[in-house]
């Protein structure tokens, strides 16, 4: 149901859905099942669902909508996205929230033609995957996990449920059964970090100070894996250290274009997959009278340096320096005391044989605590430099990559922006540029994306940046659009910063009267608050009711251990006028006539999704599924021509096929070439491509460069500064730039997702809403005496941005800065068909009207996003507020108006039971 | 019936693991949905969409914060059903038969159709382990998933309670504290399971197992010192030691 | 404990009827005919009434029969039988009285018997509630039978005997109020033996459902300090203060009217108060601080 993709097994009776549990098969959930997945039915019986496509009658925001019939939706979102497509496929903006089909999505935009494609990763998870891709070639997240099987100390950064919320859970259990450490570095004591044995109340937005001077202590210590750094990672390769040169601070090469070192063997320099060399972490070398060192030394350097040492960060991190120390000295300890063996021999990409796996039993995790800070980024960077310098990635007992993963940034693909009217896009939207030249830029220098993305604003937005979509095509800036298309994104309210602007921004006229954004094309499945600002909606059934797709190609479902992927295929029929959105999409893009919808006499190619699911080819032998292929000798999984039976095959299988990672092939991935091998076979990659990890990042080097005045393209003068301190080669902590004046706004405000609510959805959930039925804000103690403030108080609380009025609630363990609440409980009145009395509406608030997707204007005329500037990830958590006693109003501030609901009012008294 | 029975053959409940709980919530609403579909009656809500949403759970989850003399404050979850007592109670109120608790394996169970909803059994617990169904008005309680544990027609491995089977973090233990060999029984008896309120002398089945010591930094400077001498103190001699550290190699 | 009109009315009602009962059965030279007719029907009223109240609580009322089985250990089962019993007894008492002029004395001490035994056994169910601890204490039975005696006394028309017992019953009242407040903290259930959390202080910190439910509606239901003693005042003035300042008077009927409504009426109020003020241990677990 939600990003973690369990497998479940649906109980009907009288062809009724009666109970659901996990599938105890599934790769990902091993039966086991969270709140939300048990409540699924009443997810499914909602009485929010949306019961046939609308046309809105009534002004934006009013929610008042006629029902209409298919073809007519249809035909009326053909008269709006045809012209478009012949003339200037930008004006579409294609954007989907929750998305689980983004290969489908994304391919589908490709093919109308419009730049204007991305999901919702910028305001979720881009810092963590970019920074994880652009060192290692993978990300926690969904794309890698802790070795839960032999790691003996676990640090969990700023997680509070995550994408992998069961195998965490599970995980944790395993560690909790072996006895195994666990460290939560966490402001807020919560959840996981509720069970960790040890807590780091960290001062928000601090943890790269933190990580870098664990880093500080480790090397100062010695406590590093030089075996590993100088095999497996670029720390020997060496620096091009010409001030003069073109590629001054680049890796120095070789004719083939292969980073370079030093064979400490030899004292040769070579390239650094010469088969038998051992390269040197301390070499150098000269020419031409300039000296050229390792990226180890240039690491010892920076780090070694007393700025990094915990008597000069604890402060800013809240912590004591002993407290850092301590840390330090249990991943020292748990890291080296006793290495995990495994006797599994394997061959590295040298052509050299190891009798066997040996890893550091320390293992990381870490998501949007720091990744959704305008220094999130490189604070991803730093703990990936922490687990890489310690030998802890993809070795026995530390974190393992889940396939099509390990990939390096270069193995993907670069974005493309260059639309032509009536022709698909150039190429894959979203991607990983290596440089100033894969920027998506006009020849004037404008951005050609409506969201900026890959600009120089944040040229590595590799997942694009969903949040400033609104507030730019309102803007015009850098144009105006025609029609804003949106799939399963709340964007009118939780999903939004600034949600009362943004509302705003959805309905403000121009001076014709005209909706600034003249069209709004909506799929939600419920009643939510962004079907109100949508013009034409397009009903989707829910996920028990249609065909799913969770594709290799996209974001699958598979473990350190095997590559996986999944269905999920309608156990009921809609009870209502309502279509699976992505066969909807394929019916749109039929009738759009967009290549690879239709055959050359312009007819439909798909039925529907599930046709699509198999017989759907993105290159001759891969589509997106990989199980049950036709091969030359019968069914093969990985590669092979289409199968009509393919989907029968995964439902015998329980919904999934996982192709299993020989055991010698499991660790070491990278460089490992029986993975690299068996991935060959199974698809996952074209051809064997080995590679270092890059504590140092080139691409990086290369803007940075450019900020220098280096190169052809150039940034705007007013970015040159940002990018040279933001965007450095190795890791960097910055302050979060959206604090606001510290005096004025001295406390962290976060939000955190409650284990037991998905976002906005849960709030329809009759089971799950008793739970978490309304959120306070949660202060600490100091701060609850210091304001005179009770349980249940009131409290007004102001940011740069807004005021919001709300009721509080103590909490001790708590970071004394900080206060919190739960993510997307408060609802707008009339929406999700509760009563408007609900305490979702009454009492229930977002944190978002404090959030501005700007930052505050800093005198040089420009709003810059409140957004990480490497890759754009929305920074929720830089938020600071002050707060003040309060009388208790009626209802929480701001109240946004009510809407009037679209669907039938919600039964009085629920007797769930199904009988035979 | 009414009267407690002298002695049961066996002893089966549960085992909650208060260092692992991480309060998903999962077995809330994994055991209201396994038994508003399993029991005679459902387990109803009462102004599910409303203002005041209230409805049947037979185990909710609290979660509690201590401070400790020293060092930081700590959250526990607490997940919470019917314990099962040996003296049960609320057994022992109800004057209708309905509550019973059964000789074979210690289960304590309401018989629907025998309760006149009186509420006395649920006065009577001391836990908050039984809640009056509004729209059914019977008493409803954790039935350990009787329907489950012996149920024929699920597989084997699924014959555990719904909360059980669903608790990600494995939290959660079933089986037979009767069985001092008893997974359940080592369990307790290792790490120290206690029962809760024992003085209100209802010798509950069901036992916690405490959080495991936490922050225990302070303790561990000694040890843990060593782990960071210094092999330089700047970054030429680090370059130097890392030198004789590679030959070493 | 949420104070359930059905419950108070029930042990009100109840506890007069079957205290009336009482005196009526003990009485050496009993009321025949009419006289008779209106002393028991008021009683039977009393009484029928207050159970008729209690079956309101009850989830499932059409199945209420089923109450009279368990008789060997619940005590609203032996409740139910008592009263039957108390009823039945007086009832053919009463008819002798009535029909016949015939006191059968032994029916009516049986009787008189049955029905205290009805009110010992409605408050021992009350008693017998570990759980709760304002209540579980010998005193709570004798503070009803006091009650059911004085008020009994009351609407019989003893007025010796109705001032004593009121004073008596006033007095275990009023040290039952005051050392109520204590027996939840000396019972020694506190969060920390409710929870096993005992390596610091614990403190309830979120509810596990923001939403009510059957134990925070029933057993959760706390009422503020200075709210209670000024209901206490309320209650001792109209439940035993006026009516012997009235009895003390010399006799009128509207005095002994005015005397019986007062007594009820703070009855009524103290019994809310009864209800209302005990903790149930429960509480704890959704962080109710002892109110003590
Ligand atoms: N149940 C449930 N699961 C979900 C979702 C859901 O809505 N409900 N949503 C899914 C989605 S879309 C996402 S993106 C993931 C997100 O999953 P998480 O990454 O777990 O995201 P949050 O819940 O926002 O938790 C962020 C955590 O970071 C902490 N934090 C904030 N600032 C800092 C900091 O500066 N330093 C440190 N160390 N910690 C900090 C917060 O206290 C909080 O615990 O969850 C996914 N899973
Ligand atoms: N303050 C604050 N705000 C945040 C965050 C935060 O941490 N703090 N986190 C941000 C993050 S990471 C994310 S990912 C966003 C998430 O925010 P959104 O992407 O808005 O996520 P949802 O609330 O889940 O809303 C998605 C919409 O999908 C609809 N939907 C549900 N199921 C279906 C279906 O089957 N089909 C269709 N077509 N629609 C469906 C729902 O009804 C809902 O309207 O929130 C962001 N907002
Ligand atoms: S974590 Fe997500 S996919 Fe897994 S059971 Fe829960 S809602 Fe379903
Ligand atoms: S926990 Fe409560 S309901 Fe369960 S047996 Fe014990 S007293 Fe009875
Ligand atoms: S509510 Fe039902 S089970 Fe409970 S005591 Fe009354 S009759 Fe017995
Ligand atoms: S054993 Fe069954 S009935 Fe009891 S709490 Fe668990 S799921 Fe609910
Ligand atoms: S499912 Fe397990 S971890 Fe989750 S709240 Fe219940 S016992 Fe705790
Ligand atoms: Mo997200």
């Amino acid at each position: 149901m939600c990003a973690c993709r369990c497998g479940i097994n649906v109980h009907m009776k009288s062809g009724k859905v009666a109970y659901i549990e996990g599938n105890r098969d599934h790769p990902v959930n091993k039966g086991v099942l969270c709140a939300k997945g048990s409540a699924g039915i009443m997810q499914h019986n909602s009485p929010a669902r949306l019961r046939a496509p609308l046309r809105r009658t009534g002004p934006r925001g009013s929610g008042e909508f006629e029902e209409i019939t298919w073809e007519e939706a249809l035909e009326t979102a053909v008269s709006w996205l045809k012209p478009l497509r012949e003339t200037a496929p930008e004006k579409l903006a294609f954007f989907t929230g929750r998305d689980q089909s983004q290969s489908f999505t994304g391919w589908w935009a490709q093919q109308y033609g419009t730049p204007n494609f991305a999901a919702h990763g910028g305001f979720c998870s881009v810092n963590m995957a970019a920074a994880g891709i652009y060192t290692m070639g993978g990300a926690f997240w969904e794309f890698g996990s802790p070795d839960w099987e032999h790691a003996k100390l676990f640090v969990l950064f700023g997680v509070a449920e995550d994408h992998d919320s069961n195998p965490i859970k599970m995980g944790i259990g395993k560690l909790k059964a072996r006895g195994a450490k666990i460290v939560g570095v966490n402001p807020v004591r919560s959840g996981y970090n509720a069970v960790a044995d040890d807590w780091v109340g960290i001062t928000p937005g601090t943890d790269g100070l933190l990580i870098l001077s664990l880093v500080h202590c480790l090397l100062k210590a010695g406590r590093i894996d030089l075996d590993y750094l100088s095999r497996f990672t670029d720390a020997p390769v060496l620096l091009d250290g010409d001030p003069r040169s073109d590629t001054h601070g680049l890796f120095l090469r070789d004719g083939e274009g292969k980073p370079l070192v030093v064979d400490r063997l030899s004292g040769k320099t070579v390239a650094f997959d010469t088969p038998g060399i051992r390269p040197d972490l301390a070499g150098h070398i000269r020419r031409a009278g300039v000296s050229h060192g390792t990226v180890m030394s240039r690491l010892a350097e920076t780090y070694l340096s007393d700025s990094y040492a915990p008597e000069a960060v604890a402060d800013r991190c809240g912590l004591t320096p002993a407290r850092i120390r301590a840390l330090a000295a249990e991943i020292a300890r748990a890291a080296f005391d006793a290495p995990v063996v495994l006797d599994r021999p394997w061959t590295d990409f040298r052509g050299e044989r190891h009798a066997q796996m040996i890893g550091r039993p320390v293992a990381f995790h870490a998501m949007r605590g720091i990744s959704a800070h305008s220094n999130g980024f490189q604070t991803c960077r730093a703990l990936h430099l922490l687990q890489i310098l310690i030998g802890a990635v993809e070795t026995p007992g530390g974190m393992r990559f889940k396939p099509p993963y390990p990939k390096p940034a270069t193995a993907h693909p670069k974005p493309h922006a260059q639309s032509v009217p009536g022709q698909p896009l150039n190429g894959p939207h979203l991607g990983y540029p290596q440089g100033p030249a894969d920027l998506a830029l006009g020849p004037d220098g404008k951005a050609l994306r409506i969201d900026k993305a890959f600009t120089w604003e944040n040229p590595l937005s590799a997942h694009g940046l969903m949040h400033m979509v609104i507030s730019n095509a309102v803007a015009g800036d850098p144009y105006r659009i025609d029609t804003l298309f949106l799939y399963m994104a709340n964007m009118a309210w939780n999903s939004s910063m600034n949600t009362q602007g943004v509302m705003e921004m959805l309905t403000r006229t121009d001076d014709s009267g005209d909706y600034v954004i003249p069209r709004i094309i909506y799929s939600d499945a419920y009643s939510s608050e962004m079907v109100a600002y949508a013009d034409l909606i397009l009903p989707d059934t829910t996920y028990l009711e249609r065909h799913d797709c969770i594709s290799l190609l996209d974001r699958p479902i598979s473990e350190p251990g095997a590559a996986a992927d999944a269905i999920r295929w309608p156990v009921v029929e809609p009870d209502r006028d309502v279509r699976g959105f992505q066969s909807v999409l394929l019916d749109l893009g039929a009738r759009l006539g967009l290549p690879g919808m239709v055959d050359d006499a312009g007819a439909p190619l798909y039925d529907d999704y599930a046709d699509y699911m198999v017989n759907h080819e993105r290159k001759p032998g891969i589509g997106p599924l990989s199980g049950w292929r036709l091969g030359k000798n019968g069914l093969q999984h990985g590669r092979g021509d289409p199968n009509g039976g393919q989907l029968d095959s995964y439902i015998a299988n329980g919904g999934f096929n996982a192709m299993h990672i020989p055991v010698d092939a499991q660790y070491f991935k990278p460089w490992n070439m029986g993975y690299q091998d068996w991935a060959v076979e199974h698809g996952l990659m074209d051809a064997p491509t080995p590679y270092l990890f890059t504590l140092y990042a080139e691409p990086l080097r290369r803007f940075q460069r450019a900020a220098e005045g280096k190169g052809d393209v150039q940034p705007p003068d007013h970015l040159r500064d940002r990018i040279r301190d933001c965007l450095t080669p190795l890791p960097v902590w910055y302050p979060p730039f959206d604090g606001g004046d510290t005096a004025d706004f001295p406390i962290h405000a976060l939000t955190q997702r409650p284990m037991a609510m998905y976002h906005s959805w849960g709030s329809q959930n009759a089971w799950l809403r008793q739970i978490h039925g309304h959120n306070p804000l949660y202060l600490p103690t100091a701060l609850m005496q210091a304001q005179g403030l009770h349980d249940g108080d009131w409290v007004r609380v102001t940011s740069p941005h807004g005021e919001i009025t709300v009721p509080v609630l103590e909490m001790v363990a708590l970071n004394p800065n900080t206060v919190w609440t739960w993510n997307a409980i408060g609802k707008r009145k009339g929406a999700w068909a509760l009563d408007p009395d609900a305490p979702e509406a009454t009492k229930g608030f977002l944190l978002n009207h404090l959030i501005h997707e700007l930052l505050p204007p800093k005198g040089d005329g420009l709003r810059w996003s409140n957004s990480d500037p490497v890759t754009g990830q929305a920074a929720w958590f830089d938020l600071r507020v002050r707060i003040a006693k309060a009388t208790p109003p009626q209802e929480a501030r701001p109240q946004t108006g009510r809407q009037t609901s679209p669907v039938p009012p919600s039964p009085d008294t629920l007797r769930w039971q199904v009988r035979d | 019936m009414t009267q407690l029975p002298e002695r049961t053959d066996r002893t089966l409940g549960l085992v909650i693991d208060l260092d692992t709980c991480v309060g998903c919530h999962a077995c809330v609403v994994a055991c209201k949905g396994w038994n508003t579909q399993s029991q005679p009656s459902p387990l109803s809500d009462t102004d599910p969409y409303g203002a005041d949403p209230s409805g049947t759970f037979l185990n909710r989850v609290h979660s509690y914060e201590v401070t400790p003399e020293a060092g930081a404050a700590q959250l526990v979850h607490f997940p919470k059903s019917c314990l099962h007592c040996e003296d049960a109670p609320c057994v022992t109120v109800c004057p209708t038969g309905a509550s019973f608790k059964r000789t074979e394996d210690g289960i304590v169970l309401v018989n629907e159709s025998d309760c006149i909803g009186c509420g006395l059994c649920a006065w009577a617990c001391p836990y908050g382990a039984r809640e009056l169904d509004a729209a059914e008005g019977v008493m409803k309680k954790c039935t350990l998933c009787v329907d489950r544990i012996y149920n024929e027609n699920l597989p084997e491995e699924d014959r555990v309670p719904a909360c059980v089977r669903t608790c990600p973090a494995g939290a959660r233990h079933f089986g037979d504290l009767s069985d001092p060999d008893s997974p359940v029984s080592l369990l307790v008896a290792e790490r120290g399971g206690f029962d809760l309120m024992p003085e209100q002398g209802t010798r509950p089945v069901n036992k916690y197992l405490p959080p495991r010591p936490r922050d225990t930094w302070e303790e561990e400077t000694d040890v843990l010192a060593p782990w960071l001498a210094p092999v330089a103190e700047e970054p030429r001699g680090f370059l130097g030691w890392l030198d004789r550290a590679l030959d070493k190699l | 404990m949420h104070p359930a009109p059905s419950l108070i009315a029930f042990t009100t009602l109840s506890g007069l009827g079957f205290g009336l009962l009482f005196w009526l059965g003990i009485d050496a030279t009993p009321p025949t005919g009419w006289v008779a007719f209106v002393f028991f029907a008021i009683a039977f009223v009393l009484a029928l009434g207050g159970l008729g109240a209690s079956a309101k609580h009850l989830g499932r009322p059409e199945r209420a029969l089923k109450a009279f089985t368990q008789w060997r250990s619940s005590w609203l089962s032996r409740e139910a039988w008592a009263a039957a019993a108390a009823l039945t007894l007086s009832g053919f008492y009463a008819a002798a009285l009535v029909f016949f002029a015939t006191p059968v004395l032994p029916l009516g001490w049986l009787g008189a018997l049955m029905a205290l035994v009805t009110v010992g056994s409605t408050a021992m169910i009350y008693t017998q509630l570990r759980t709760v601890p304002r209540w579980h204490d010998p005193s709570t039975p004798v503070v009803f039978l006091l009650y059911a005696l004085a008020g009994g006394a009351l609407l019989s028309g003893r007025v010796v005997a109705a001032i004593l017992l009121l004073v008596a019953c006033g007095a275990a009242q009023g040290w039952v109020w005051w050392d109520g407040d204590r027996r939840l903290a000396r019972s020694g259930t506190t969060l920390a033996s409710a929870t096993g959390l005992t390596h610091g202080t614990p403190r309830a910190f979120e509810p596990p459902h923001t939403g009510s439910n059957y134990l925070t509606r029933e057993m959760v239901f706390v009422v503020g300090r200075k709210h209670a003693a000024k209901l206490r005042v309320i209650a001792a003035t109209l439940a035993f203060i006026l009516p012997v300042l009235l009895l003390l008077l010399p006799f009128h009927h509207l005095f002994a009217l005015v005397a019986v409504v007062s007594h009820v009426a703070g009855v009524v109020v103290a019994r809310w108060l009864f209800f209302a003020e005990a903790e149930h241990v429960v509480g704890l677990y959704y962080g109710r601080a002892p109110s003590g």
